[in-house]
């Protein structure tokens, strides 16, 4: 049995430790708000923070995880990042079909955290890997500076 | 409530297994009044509630459930529909909740189609009247009902938030208490429908049903079905269109920790396994040798020869007025071509579906655009009565017209047939773009001439594939493909020699579908380009030139007009820098596009600017309609940018996101879209941004540089600095 801190709780599961962790998450675990979307970290939909950092859970082999904290988009509303993300997703209406936006969420909370007042080019730098085929990326800067203009709740 | 908890994705199976029922709602739409008046035998859970159609019941707490005739993929539908209904009913929004609608072609069928089908950005156009008499309907026999409990004239009583009112007394009843009364009632006749001006929701920027849910994980698309025992499956298909697998090694495979089974069907392999790693390295152990058969040889050069023999030929007439012969003497003449290329659809969700098939009946799970067909055809898949299959829709993880297509849920039950209990079946992404059903390459031809700056004759042939014709054959007539030639035979200009004809061309072993702006893709995008040529020959301004065309179109000029004001058209701009414009005819709607575009000296693109004025008739949530125009626009400049799907000995040679590109937030432009009030009827908007963005950016590239670009996707060579 392996075991990993996911979102604060510990989980025990039975997994090869090359097994990426979307897998884990996914289908092992049944956690299905991460999201498979191409398998070769270039879309940015598997997104999930390990210790507060954004990582492409698709290429991640689960035994590299280690002790490190997983945070998930279902665990991502506890953080103050998260939570005000999480809203201003919802004030703007970002999303549309809504399949990359677990992963949106995730890169664009993990940037608040590290950069209260992202300006242009970090939205750039820190969103570029996550592709929106919906086209959402007007409202996605949009709501990222909308979420760095609330104060802390 | 919390809105989050507000769509349920719990569908009746009785409803599932009863199949439908004859009259019903199909029938409704030829004749749209008695329609809503028929008392219908619902197959739904309706045991107790009031339920006057397909899409309201109403239980004894006044709980108000909406059945959703069309699928939510993020155009906002699961929405804009309630608010529709909820408008005519005078239902109280907040209490409202919303259900899939199960399977049935005649219940849910989409007007337009006559089958249950969610495209061609006609959900609010088709569904507008139908649904406001529905519900509409349904307020009258609640009103009838408490009339009668207080002996008093129904036209003494009004309604509002789920209540009926007694204007006089001032009593009310809540539509649950009515529920039992309200189902004895007879349905009206010649229900009348609200007076826009007494719209409470209808015109509101209201808050989505269905976004809540996206935010926290939650949301369940087909791809996150999840049941006891399930296995997990992924396949491979020929890489050679129209291959058969030949002989299979699996012994690496089957040694593989998780891997449970090895499934060898004619054309595909698929490894089952504990979970999708198992499946995937399982399925990348696996040693083929293909029978690649008659396209082994295939490449994207024969089947633009092809093409472009085809596409000499004369077609089959879809309009014509005035004498094309004539007018194409008089003046100064022009022609030009364009090619469109093949492409993939690429939805965020890879295409999967979840089947658990037992010797005497079979459930689905997916996310589809067409329900009732995915029922049809896995029934035939698995060999059982249609009654006997239970399709569940989920929310989709984009459509784009990938999901009109149910070749993901046969290709799933073909598997499931080789597994005990249900088994999820999830492409790769690489299977999914080199397995896709690709929008058609396209050829089109214009001749037309100028007389006094003015166009004097148009003959405009088109060249490609019908989709239509495979997709829905009694739609096909006459050798016209009705959507191909969509947005050529109504462009608004006013032209006196006109003549447009359809060259059905189907190329060689690839598979063609919909593709997110359908025939107009092609048909805009040709126009809109000679027009800017047109207009550079004549000497106009291209704004001004199309401006002198359309006396006769006042919506057009409107939206044309204001897209000019808005973009600042006509001021100054640094060197290499331009805007092009685009005006469209499609999907009902009237939308002016302008793109601001850099050229470098390398010849990339920097998109600058996006700027589009739209009359769509009555914006049900006009926050909807900026959000579609916005993706749009984002989706048609991916495909302008970047998108071609190209063919080398039989296969498709992109297989990722990292040669299939798609645009990203680093390269997206500001985008201002301009909605304008209308009291017409709602158009069409899903698809309408698609269409503009190509055309309108090729037309910068063309104000910047000065080269005429007659090909997608835009060639940087041909617009890098010329060295001297």
């Amino acid at each position: 049995m392996a075991n990993l801190t996911i979102n604060g709780e510990l989980k025990s599961f039975d997994a090869p430790a090359d097994m990426p962790l979307l897998w884990v998450l996914r289908d092992v675990l049944g956690m299905t708000g991460t999201k498979f979307g191409c398998g070769i970290a270039q879309c940015g939909a598997c997104t999930v923070h390990i210790d507060g950092k954004p990582v492409r859970s698709c290429m991640l082999p689960v035994g590299a995880v280690r002790e490190r904290a997983v945070t998930t988009i279902e665990g991502i509303g506890a953080s103050p990042a998260g939570a005000k993300v999480q809203k201003a997703w919802l004030d703007l209406e970002v999303i549309q079909c809504g399949y990359c936006q677990s992963g949106q969420i995730m890169s664009a909370a993990a940037l608040l955290a590290t950069t209260p007042n992202p300006d242009d080019s970090d939205i750039d730098a820190a969103m570029a890997g996550n592709i929106c085929r919906c086209g959402t990326y007007v409202r996605i800067r949009a709501a990222i500076k909308r979420a760095a203009s609330q104060r802390q709740s | 409530m919390a809105v989050a908890e507000r769509i349920s994705g719990r569908v009746s199976r009785r409803s599932l297994l009863t199949g439908g029922f004859a009259g019903g709602f199909l029938l409704a739409f030829h004749l749209p009044v008695r329609a809503v008046n028929e008392p219908v035998q619902l197959p739904d859970n309706t045991d107790g509630k009031f339920a006057p159609n397909a899409f309201i019941r109403i239980d004894h707490s006044g709980k108000t459930i909406l059945v959703m005739p069309q699928v939510e993929m993020g155009q906002g539908v699961y929405t804009s529909i309630p608010m529709i209904l909820a408008e005519e009913l005078d239902a109280d929004f907040s209490q409202v909740m919303l259900e899939h609608a199960p399977p049935s072609d005649k219940l849910y069928a989409n007007p337009v189609f006559g089958i249950q089908v969610t495209g061609n950005s006609n959900s609010i156009r088709s569904f507008w009247k139908p649904l406001r008499t529905a519900a509409a309907s349904a307020r009258v026999m609640l009103v009838q009902a408490a009339a009668q409990q207080w002996s008093v004239e129904p036209a003494g009583c009004t309604t509002a938030n789920s209540e009926v009112i007694h204007k006089e007394s001032g009593r009310k009843l809540s539509y649950g208490a009515l529920v039992d009364a309200a189902n004895t009632q007879t349905p009206p006749k010649d229900v009348p429908l609200k007076d826009p001006k007494d719209f409470v929701l209808i015109g509101k920027p209201l808050k989505r049903f269905d976004t809540p849910d996206k935010v926290n994980g939650k949301a369940v698309y087909g791809i996150d079905a999840m049941l006891p025992g399930m296995k997990f499956a992924t396949l491979k298909a020929c890489p050679v269109f129209g291959g058969k697998v030949g002989k299979v090694d699996d012994s690496a495979a089957k040694k593989i920790p998780g891997v449970q089974k090895v499934v060898v069907l004619d054309d595909m392999v698929a490894v089952v396994g504990d979970h999708m790693w198992a499946a995937k390295i399982g399925l990348d152990a696996l040693v083929i040798d293909w029978e690649e058969g008659p396209n082994a040889d295939l490449s994207l050069n024969d089947i633009w020869q092809d093409l472009r023999a085809a596409s000499e030929k004369d077609g089959v007439v879809a309009k014509s007025r005035g004498d094309i012969a004539k007018g194409l003497l008089s003046g100064e003449k022009l022609e030009a071509s364009y090619e469109l290329p093949f492409l993939a659809h690429a939805t965020m969700e890879p295409v999967n579906a979840t089947v658990h098939l037992k010797h005497d009946s079979c459930e689905i799970w997916t996310g589809t655009q067409v329900l009732a067909r995915v029922q049809l055809e896995a029934a035939k898949a698995a060999g059982l009565p249609v009654e006997k299959v239970i399709a569940n829709n989920h929310l989709l993880g984009g459509g784009f017209g990938r999901k009109l297509e149910p070749d993901m849920v046969v290709a799933a039950v073909r598997i499931a047939k080789h597994v005990d209990g249900p088994v999820k079946v999830v492409w790769t992404r690489e299977e999914d773009i080199q397995h896709d059903i690709y929008r058609p390459v396209y050829r089109d031809t214009i001749a037309a001439t100028l007389s006094d700056a003015k166009i004097v004759g148009w003959k405009y042939r088109i060249s490609g594939s019908s989709v239509l014709a495979r997709w829905l054959p009694p739609a096909f007539q006459k050798g016209i493909d009705i959507d191909a030639v969509d947005s050529a035979v109504d462009i608004p200009y006013d032209i006196p020699n006109f003549h447009v004809e359809y060259v059905r061309a189907e190329p060689r072993a690839v598979p063609t579908g919909f593709w997110r702006g359908v025939g107009p893709n092609n048909n805009v995008f040709a126009v809109e380009c000679f027009i800017d040529e047109l207009a550079r020959k004549a000497g106009r301004d291209p704004i001004d030139f199309r401006r002198s065309m359309l006396g006769s179109q006042p919506r057009f000029l409107a939206a044309l007009n204001l897209a000019a004001e808005k973009s600042n058209w006509g001021q100054s701009l640094p060197a290499r820098v331009g805007r092009g414009v685009c005006l469209q005819p499609s999907f009902g709607s009237f939308i002016a596009t302008v793109v601001e575009a850099e050229v470098d000296e390398q010849g990339d693109v920097k998109l600058r600017r996006v700027t589009s004025a739209v009359d769509t008739g009555i914006a049900v949530n006009p926050d909807t309609i900026v959000a579609q125009l916005e993706g749009g626009l984002i989706f048609g400049l991916t495909a302008a940018l970047y998108g071609e799907i190209t063919i080398a000995k039989g296969r498709v040679q992109q297989s990722n996101f990292n040669d299939y590109r798609m645009l990203r937030i680093d390269q997206a432009p500001k985008i201002d879209i301009h909605i304008i009030k209308s009291a017409e009827v709602p158009g069409g908007i899903g698809e309408t941004g698609a269409t503009a963005g190509p055309p309108a950016l090729r037309n910068a590239i063309y104000a910047a540089t000065g080269v005429a670009l007659r090909r997608l996707p835009i060639d940087r060579s041909l617009i890098a600095e010329k060295k001297s």
